[in-house]
């Protein structure tokens, strides 16, 4: 496995080896599926969003509906006007949606295409909305695509009516349908009024009833994204996903906001829920408060299973933070840290978090997988956590690997089990430390073997 | 016309009633009723998608890297462009591949891209390109380089076949540039053209490895799930020499001799009938199109091969291993058979396969009512007699044909005149009859079907599977029904030869009986549960 991968790191400049990051538009066609009745458009050759889709349809294990200007030789040349004009007269006349959300492509961008001049020249259904993001394939990575278009949603749609609607607006980030569902939860548990977009839930863990319906239940409703411009304040859950957005609503609407790390821990969930706290007025509910407590006394009771281990883990930026953080509070080690998506602010961040545990780790963002198992061959970790790619170097290497963030493709559940909020906390736990428990009941002498751990 | 093929071109007509005159224009001609008395029936194949509409189609690098050059394990094949494209062709196809010796090649578990950035769009890409040309050279000492261009690769200008003739020149490794940007056409089908010219072009022919006994190239065959695996097995047992595969478990080394097989058999018609007439051309080496999907069409492979080499000792060998691996697998065929019968299937896959499972199909009781290609051509569909007649137009004639005349030193033909026309009249000799025979009356034949016409022709048709990719699966899942990956198989397989049928037939039993589906409904929406449910609560309460 993976036979090719030298222990020795040569330099490179050029060549990325087995990625840890995607481009703009995927993330772009994740955010647009989490608005009500919308269909995501792709701006491009029609590979692209073939692509996305069966990307999103193998870590969801759900349908993704999406169209494309499908792009050929002449519109690459002269321009995709006529296709994405046409693409939006058909659009509207056979799959009704309410909303259509375009991202560009590395082809539309290259070529210059002036979206929001093609939409002001389309056939737009009275009471329809086309909104579009700029998502070039060639910067940042499928999490800038997904903040992009969650930017875009405030761009064309939030609005000030000058009355406030008492509400908090809730800016999830890329996390799935579980999370979108866990934090929801969270919200109501404190009472709090709330506005949470994009939403995939209800539209990616839609249950199978039968009938099908293009556009399912899930999704925020495009009333409450104009809405979001009357909101007390907007959380921003992780930096790369969200900050944006929450700054440009602030710019448009004059909404503040406060930028959280995802809450993924004990001291980012306590962070987001004093947050809703403050902008709603309303105590820490009980029933959160009792959850927390569960948790730590789960930390209390199976700390040993899990204590000083050494774990390399990547993804995405924003969920690594906040994994970061946890896997400090579990007393855990983490080792390398790496992020395929370029920015300097995670390997800042990361690091000082790093440094107020009095810790320090090899933290890296537009990293790649081959680097990683070239850092794991020159020292190994004991835990690998990470998306499906890393069971090539788990296998490689034989280390055990625990499955978070995006994608999974080959294995069920988890886009309906959250890793936010202290649900999550206990599920990491559980799969943290079964994880390394298998792998000791695994490798343990016949008379070593205990039945109690 | 019967009653029922009226009937049911009433209907098609009805579905095509909801599209906008311009999307009308775009689909009319790629649905048809099969009505084999008007035969031969035309079908509009290989245009363009109609924008906006929900293809399932992807684009010319997917067919180029994605599909044919992707499985060669001994090449690095580097993407040249954004990350996605590189990202996405990562390992999804299921191509297996394995190595002998340690030493071998085997970069199928990597994936090299350039990640162009915004610099190299402005800038250009082409430094960028032989920066990472050298780091490959340094890291991994390849003995086969390729590059596969996407989108913005050709708009900018890069001139990558002056970079491949450069890293060879720096380097000596052959490097081939393969210019399949994703709009090259309207779908994969243009860029499995690109992959068999640049192929042709670069490597078949250059190679001088012994001819074995009985020699073979199994072409179009791309081993997804280890199918290539079981059909050498098979060839191998009878006592065939394979020389190359392309490009499952295939290497650019083997590749180099191919044009000294003495036959070369045709799996995946669609993505390889260049290469295959290409070296009948150049090399005088006749094709057989096979199917090792079903146990008819097994059995039927081997019988032509045996027969185009006409050796008593061969068709022996072949009679008896057939036999063998006939009463090997029979008993649990027939169990399968007895959960599956009756049933009916949509196909709707790739340019080949929809044709490919039918007959697996219907040898587990299973009819199918609807089948469709996503990039096939007209000739997939009607048979290769068409082929002289089908029209040039501004996308196919954006890819070059290449201009092939015989090999003064390699041209050679095996069978006599006589004998050619003999064996043409009882197999399928340099020849693809396509789709649309095999298919019954009154049933229904899609090219490019889309979201809308899926979701339709469900609950028209209301098949028992519909089988299909991923996009389109969980979308019949949701409706209740079952849905078979045909270019993944689920990630189960092989599904090919007599072996492979027994798997086939299986997972079609297990998905058709798996209790979910009787567990949608829950008690308390079925009326006649309602009450009664109610009252036993009250009870226990």
């Amino acid at each position: 496995m993976l036979d090719h991968t030298p222990k020795e790191c040569i330099e490179r400049k050029s060549l990325v080896i087995n990625p840890a990051k995607t481009c703009q538009p995927l993330g772009a066609t994740y955010a647009a599926l989490g608005i009500h009745r919308c269909l995501p458009h792709s701006h491009g050759s029609q590979g692209c969003q073939m692509y996305f889709r069966s990307h999103l349809n193998r870590h969801f294990r759900e349908p993704v509906e999406a169209a494309t200007s499908s792009f050929t030789e002449g519109a690459a040349v002269f321009g995709g006007g006529s296709n994405l004009k046409a693409a939006l007269k058909n659009i509207f006349a056979i799959y009704e949606p309410d909303i259509v959300a375009i991202s560009t492509t590395c082809l539309s961008e290259t070529i210059g295409e002036d979206i929001p001049t093609y939409i002001l020249q389309a056939q737009v259904p009275e009471g329809k909305y086309v909104i579009h993001a700029n998502t070039p394939s060639y910067q940042g990575s499928h999490i800038t695509g997904f903040s992009n278009m969650t930017k875009g949603m405030v761009k064309y749609l939030s609005a000030a009516g000058g009355k406030s609607n008492g509400k908090i607006n809730v800016l999830p980030g890329f996390v799935n349908p579980g999370d979108m569902r866990e934090i929801k939860r969270i919200l109501r548990s404190m009472k709090a009024d709330y506005i949470m977009f994009p939403d995939t839930s209800g539209v990616l863990d839609a249950p199978l009833t039968g009938e099908y319906h293009i556009f399912p239940e899930g999704g925020t409703k495009i009333k409450d994204i104009i809405d979001s411009g009357n909101s007390l304040g907007t959380l921003a859950l992780g930096h790369f996903a969200s900050t944006d957005s929450a700054q440009e609503l602030k710019k448009k609407c004059k909404v503040p906001y406060q930028a959280l790390t995802t809450p993924i821990g004990i001291t980012a969930t306590d962070d987001f829920l004093m947050a809703i706290a403050e902008f709603s007025g309303q105590p820490v509910s009980a029933e959160l408060e009792e959850e927390r407590g569960q948790v730590i006394d789960i930390m209390a009771d199976l700390h040993q299973h899990y204590y000083g281990k050494e774990v390399a883990l990547f993804g995405d930026p924003d969920m690594l933070t906040g994994l970061t953080q946890f896997l400090l509070e579990l007393g855990m080690k983490p080792k390398y840290i790496l992020t395929g998506t370029p920015g300097d602010l995670f390997e800042k961040e990361v690091n000082q978090m790093l440094s107020q545990a009095g810790t320090q780790a090899k933290v890296k963002s537009a990293g790649d997988l081959f680097t990683l198992h070239q850092w794991i061959k020159q020292d190994p970790v004991d835990l690998i956590i990470g998306n499906t790619y890393g069971k090539y170097i788990a296998r490689a290497e034989d280390i055990p690997l625990v499955r978070f963030g995006f994608p999974i493709m080959d294995r069920g559940v988890h886009s309906y089990m959250p890793v936010v909020g202290y649900k999550g906390a206990m599920r990491l736990i559980e799969m943290i430390s079964n994880t390394l428990l298998d792998r000791v009941d695994r490798d343990t002498a016949d008379e070593d073997m205990e039945l109690i751990m | 016309m019967t009653d029922k093929i009226k009937k049911m071109q009433d209907t098609v007509n009805g579905i095509m009633s909801k599209y906008p005159a311009s999307a009308f224009k775009g689909r009319k001609g790629h649905v048809i009723v099969v009505d084999h008395s008007e035969a031969p029936q035309e079908m509009v194949a290989d245009t363009r998608t109609v924008p906006g509409i929900i293809t399932e189609r992807g684009c010319t690098y997917a067919g180029c890297k994605g599909v044919v050059v992707g499985p060669l394990k001994d090449t690095v094949a580097i993407t040249h462009g954004p990350i996605g494209c590189g990202y996405y062709s990562w390992l999804t196809r299921r191509n297996r591949g394995r190595t002998e010796k340690p030493e071998d090649h085997n970069f199928l578990a990597y994936c090299f891209s350039t990640d162009m950035q915004e610099t190299d769009i402005v800038f250009g890409g082409e430094k960028k390109l032989q920066k990472a040309i050298s780091e490959v050279v340094e890291i991994f000492h390849p003995k086969s380089i390729m590059i596969c261009a996407t989108c913005p690769v050709g708009l900018i200008g890069d001139d990558i076949n002056a970079v491949a003739a450069w890293a060879e020149k720096e380097y000596g490794v052959q490097t081939i540039a393969f210019s399949c940007e994703g709009y090259k056409g309207v779908s994969q089908s243009a860029g499995h053209h690109i992959a068999n010219n640049g192929l042709f072009k670069h490597v078949i022919g250059t190679g001088n490895a012994l001819k074995g006994e009985y020699s073979l190239n199994i072409l179009g065959e791309y081993n997804i799930g280890g199918d290539g695996w079981e059909i050498e097995r098979i060839l191998k047992t009878i006592g065939y020499t394979i020389m190359s595969v392309m490009s499952g478990d295939g290497t650019v080394e083997q590749l180099k001799s191919a044009h000294k097989a003495d036959l070369n058999l045709v799996q995946c018609h669609r993505s390889i009938n260049y290469v295959a007439e290409m070296l009948r051309e150049k090399y005088g080496t006749d094709w057989i199109k096979v199917n090792f999907l079903g146990i008819e069409n097994t059995i039927q492979a081997l019988r032509d091969i045996a027969k185009y080499f006409g050796e008593q000792s061969l068709i022996d060998r072949t009679e008896a291993v057939i036999a063998a691996e006939l009463a090997e697998i029979e008993p649990e065929m027939e169990k399968y058979r007895e959960m599956c019968k009756g049933k009916t299937a949509c196909l709707f896959v790739g340019g080949s396969r929809a044709n490919h499972f039918q007959g697996l199909y219907s040898e587990i009781g299973i009819e199918t009512v609807l089948a469709g290609f996503e990039f096939a051509h007209r000739d997939d569909y009607e048979g290769r007699e068409v082929i002289p007649f089908i029209k040039a137009n501004a996308d196919n004639k954006n890819i070059e044909n290449l201009v092939i005349t015989p090999d003064p030193k390699h041209y050679r033909l095996l069978l006599s005149k006589d004998k050619y026309k003999e064996l043409s009249q009882e197999m399928s000799l340099n020849y693809f009859k396509g789709l649309i025979k095999i298919m019954n009356d009154g049933n229904i034949v899609v090219d490019d079907i889309n979201h809308y016409e899926m979701e339709q022709f469900m609950k028209i048709l209301n098949p028992d599977i519909f089988a299909s990719g991923i996009k389109e699966k969980y979308v019949i899942h949701k409706m209740g029904k079952l849905s078979k990956q045909l270019h993944s198989y689920d990630y189960s397989g092989p599904f090919a030869g007599f072996k492979g049928a027994v798997i086939f037939a299986r997972d079609i039993a297990m998905g058709l009986t798996t209790p979910a589906w009787s567990l949608i409904k829950p008690k308390w929406k079925q009326d006649t549960h309602l009450e009664g449910s109610y009252v036993y609560v009250e009870e226990v309460i």
